[in-house]
């Protein structure tokens, strides 16, 4: 890394190198069996650099001879943005706790272990489900050094167990899943059990709701995957800042319920997308989003930021390019009620476990819009059966203006969203005539 | 690769060249470069897999013990991947103009469309977003198979964004080829009707939720075939699932006799074009469905040994960093007979759908997203309505397709993902369809 730094320091007026290796072990069960076991081990090195006041870039996976990245980089600035910041100076991090010893100890009979015991605790539930599993340990350290002495290093640990599970009558196909992960190893599959048998026994008949507008419970996992992607674009800086999110101007204003708070926290002990500097060397933190209805704050790194003239939020990311603004853990605080008074409340109404589809729309403007992979028909306060050939459609800015309740337990989606069920109201169901 | 008590072992060792070029606006945020080097060992002992990927390729021999090693904890079955004659090639791309071309024309070009998009009246901001690479991917099996293949990709995404009264509205127009710079070059006119239709948008209403009968685009219908059917013909999600092959039993009808589908990377110069598969496997041409008879699916070699059908070179991987799964290449429905004309006068009302946002499926329920759509009354073409989402049940919805057009189109642009594996290069194609019966989301 130093060589391809002073290598081109001499070239270019200012030059950051950031360097990712990461080790991880996947563990993989197909149809209820052991099917493979990988290991992957991955290298790559990204040369950002300013001259002429512009940027450069090229990224390198795997070894490539300092001077090749250095021209690589040298090609592009001529054509590259103007950069509006500065390589960050030395500092102190946070310490933010990302690393557990224990992953290095967990061995592949161990994760083999877990996921025959898992496999065989839902199939004692559903004999006939097929399973798919994947326990995954992994490490990954960031490195990052610039011209300007900046310098930040740390290390990841992180693990996942998952499970999607398909159980087939006749031409009906009945999907259930869930995943959990931590920088610690997941090794107590209990939750990741109890969640999935508990979404086999409400499926456990189906039943046809009407084409109409009604009340909607989004569970956690429900909110991840019919809200989350609208959520995620219009609080993004650079989306801000090009007019393309319908939050532009609404800084300090009531857009979402009163009820309705979120933030992004990279600081959390040991959850997976938390770090002591994001991609760029900005000390992480926590940044409101919504306080209590009002948006508070955008996620920004720190060309977004000086564009926009604020400060980064330590958001600067990496998808293979140069850093862009990206969430780290987002949180939805929990409110005060019970998810069985919810359902007791609803005549007749729908509780979405899994959308899919609903972030190929036009998620910009918070449409989504999608079919119920996985959703209960609530039928006067009960819950009656599954629902299918059922579609849900709404606007995030619409759906979440007025929460008719929050419930009072959080859980993690997908390593990174951590939210109670909301209970909406007014959404659009459309459903096959039979 | 010899002397580990392996069933069967392959190494593959990849070099990619990548070119990046992102636009925001008026903002050339991003110009980038990517060379990448690395590689993977993928063993087989009885029937269970190992698999090590790389960055660093010396000690060759290290990884295929360890890829073994993995392989032997699962193995417990005897079991013998599809047999196949040993090949020995070096395949050269068909053209690789993007690598030649330079930056500088390139950034001309996209340019030119951007100032096409931005300079439309109410059009907020825009995303270009472009990409070529060339890569080189060796291969060679414990069988004796050793091939070189040389492969060049460009794809071009152009979104136009408008807004008005914090209403959001965008089009997109996505486009690729294998490695032939003119295919994205000469769209100034679409991009202009692009961003047009972006501004339409912002004061069109939106479909109500309900069961129409829509028509299809070649683009659009294109992604439908791929995701209502093409994902179910993957054997990889059947060989294994006793209950699936007797649904997906061959024979059994599953649309009109004038419905025929087909996936192939033997036809040629097109996107999900190849000489051989990831597994050393020469592509094909496969009909999975002829006169609405399910005829075949798609197979790697250890998907065709499972269910004793033939392998069809459809084994791929995206890059050495995963193994290769049963893949889609090209895939289209075979074009029919009628105008679109014919297809669309006795439709009293209905929606026309153009373009396409995504698509996904969960192999029974599938959704696809329009990025245009219309209104049809009394068998004309009448408003133009917001992007709809469609949404069908594949055991259902095929059987619906009540009348196939005479103008198949291949769609070019971007990508399709499996399994962690994602944007992979395919085509899909379709002449205009109509369908009874398709679940539109609304309000």
């Amino acid at each position: 890394m130093e060589e391809i730094l002073s290598k081109a320091k001499k070239l270019a007026e200012q030059a950051e190198v950031f360097q990712v290796s990461s080790k991880v072990t996947p563990v993989h069960f197909e149809a209820n069996l052991l099917k493979q076991i990988e290991s992957k081990e991955n290298v790559s090195t990204a040369l950002r650099l300013i001259k002429g006041g512009k940027i450069g870039f090229a990224q390198a996976n795997g070894y490539i001879e300092p001077e090749t990245l250095v021209e690589m980089a040298a090609e592009t600035y001529p054509f590259g943005m103007p950069a509006k910041f500065d390589f960050p100076n030395p500092k102190v991090y946070p310490k933010i706790e990302t690393f557990d010893q224990q992953i290095d100890n967990v061995t592949v009979e161990e994760m083999v272990n877990l996921g025959e015991q898992l496999i065989s605790s839902i199939k004692q539930h559903t004999p006939d489900i097929l399973c798919e599993v994947s326990a995954t340990k992994g490490t990954i350290s960031v490195n990052i050094i610039n011209s300007q002495g900046g310098e930040a290093s740390y290390s990841k640990s992180f693990f996942n167990l998952s499970l999607e599970g398909v159980l087939i009558k006749d031409e009906d196909m009945l999907f259930v899943g869930d995943s959990y992960s931590s920088c610690h190893p997941v090794l107590d599959l209990r939750p990741l059990a109890e969640e999935i048998i508990k979404q086999l026994e409400l499926a456990k008949r189906n039943v046809i709701i009407s084409t109409k507008q009604m009340p909607v419970i989004f569970t956690p996992n429900g909110v991840a995957s019919s809200l989350l992607a609208p959520l995620v674009s219009a609080f993004n800086g650079k989306l801000v800042f090009d007019g393309a999110s319908p939050l532009k101007g609404k800084l300090g204003e009531q857009v979402f319920d009163k009820k309705f708070c979120l933030h992004d926290d990279a600081t959390l002990p040991y959850q997976v997308a938390s770090y002591p500097s994001d991609d760029e060397g900005v000390s992480s933190q926590r940044t409101p989003l919504v306080d209590n209805g009002v948006v508070s704050h955008f996620l920004y790194d720190l060309q977004t930021a000086a564009l926009a003239n604020t400060q980064s939020t330590g958001n600067g990311s990496r998808h293979g390019g140069l850093p862009t603004p990206s969430p780290s853990s987002l949180i939805i605080d929990k409110g005060d009620t019970h998810f069985w008074d919810m359902v007791k409340d609803i005549t007749e109404g729908l509780i979405v476990e899994f959308l899919i589809g609903a972030e190929q729309g036009n998620t910009l403007n918070g449409d989504f819009s999608g079919n119920v992979l996985l959703g209960y028909k609530v039928e006067k306060g009960e819950i009656t059966g599954r629902v299918k050939d059922t579609m849900v459609s709404g606007n995030v800015y619409q759906v979440l203006k007025q929460i008719e309740a929050i419930g009072h337990e959080t859980r993690w989606v997908e390593g990174f969203l951590s939210t109670p069920c909301l209970y909406c109201t007014g959404l659009s169901v459309a459903t096959k005539m039979v | 690769m010899q002397g580990h008590k392996a069933d069967y072992v392959e190494i593959r060792l990849e070099e990619t060249q990548i070119t990046r070029i992102i636009y925001r606006g008026e903002r050339l945020e991003e110009v980038g470069r990517t060379a990448s080097l690395g590689g993977n060992v993928r063993a087989l002992v009885k029937g269970g897999w190992g698999f090590v990927s790389f960055n660093n390729i010396q000690n060759l021999r290290d990884k295929v013990e360890l890829a073994v090693r993995q392989a032997r904890l699962i193995g417990k079955e005897d079991f013998k991947l599809s047999q196949i004659e040993p090949i020995i090639d070096i395949v050269a791309a068909e053209k690789s103009e993007p690598s030649t071309i330079p930056l500088s024309s390139k950034k001309q070009l996209l340019e030119e469309y951007n100032d096409i998009i931005l300079s439309t009246p109410k059009i907020r901001t825009s995303n270009i977003s472009y990409h070529d690479s060339q890569r080189k991917v060796t291969f060679a099996s414990s069988e004796g198979t050793y091939i070189e293949q040389n492969k060049a990709d460009a794809n071009l995404r152009l979104t136009a964004i408008a807004s008005e009264d914090g209403q959001i509205q965008q089009v997109g127009l996505s486009l690729g080829s294998q490695g032939d710079f003119a295919a994205i070059g000469g769209l100034q006119e679409q991009v202009k009707q692009m961003a047009q239709r972006a501004v339409d948008l912002l004061s069109a209403p939106q479909a109500k939720a309900g069961e129409y009968t829509i028509v299809l685009d070649p683009v659009l219908a294109g992604v439908f075939v791929h995701e209502a059917f093409g994902h179910l013909s993957e054997a990889d999600h059947v060989y294994e699932n006793k209950r699936l092959q007797e649904i997906m039993v061959l024979g059994r009808r599953f649309g009109d006799k004038h419905l025929n589908i087909v996936d192939g990377a033997a036809v040629p110069r097109l996107r999900g074009s190849y000489k051989y598969d990831d597994e050393g496997v020469p592509a094909t041409k496969t009909y999975l469905v002829r006169g609405g008879i399910l005829e075949s699916r798609l197979h790697s070699r250890e998907t065709a040994a499972k269910m004793n059908e033939k392998p069809t070179g459809n084994a791929r991987a995206i890059s050495y960093l995963y193994p290769p799964i049963v893949r889609m290449t090209n895939t289209y429905i075979e074009p029919g007979t009628l105008s679109f004309e014919d297809i669309i006068s006795d439709i009293k009302e209905g929606i026309y759908a153009r373009d396409w946002y995504g698509g996904t499926t969960s192999l029974e329920m599938f959704t696809f997203s329009a990025s245009e759509a219309y209104m049809i009354r009394n068998g004309k073409i009448a408003e133009l309505l917001r992007p709809v989402v469609l949404s069908g049940n594949v055991f259902v919805t095929l059987d619906n397709i009540d009348a196939i057009g005479n103008d198949l189109q291949m769609n070019q642009g971007g990508g399709c993902g499996k399994r962690g594996q994602s944007p992979l290069p395919v085509s899909n194609g379709s002449p205009h369809i109509r369908i009874r019966r398709c679940l539109i989301g609304g309000s």
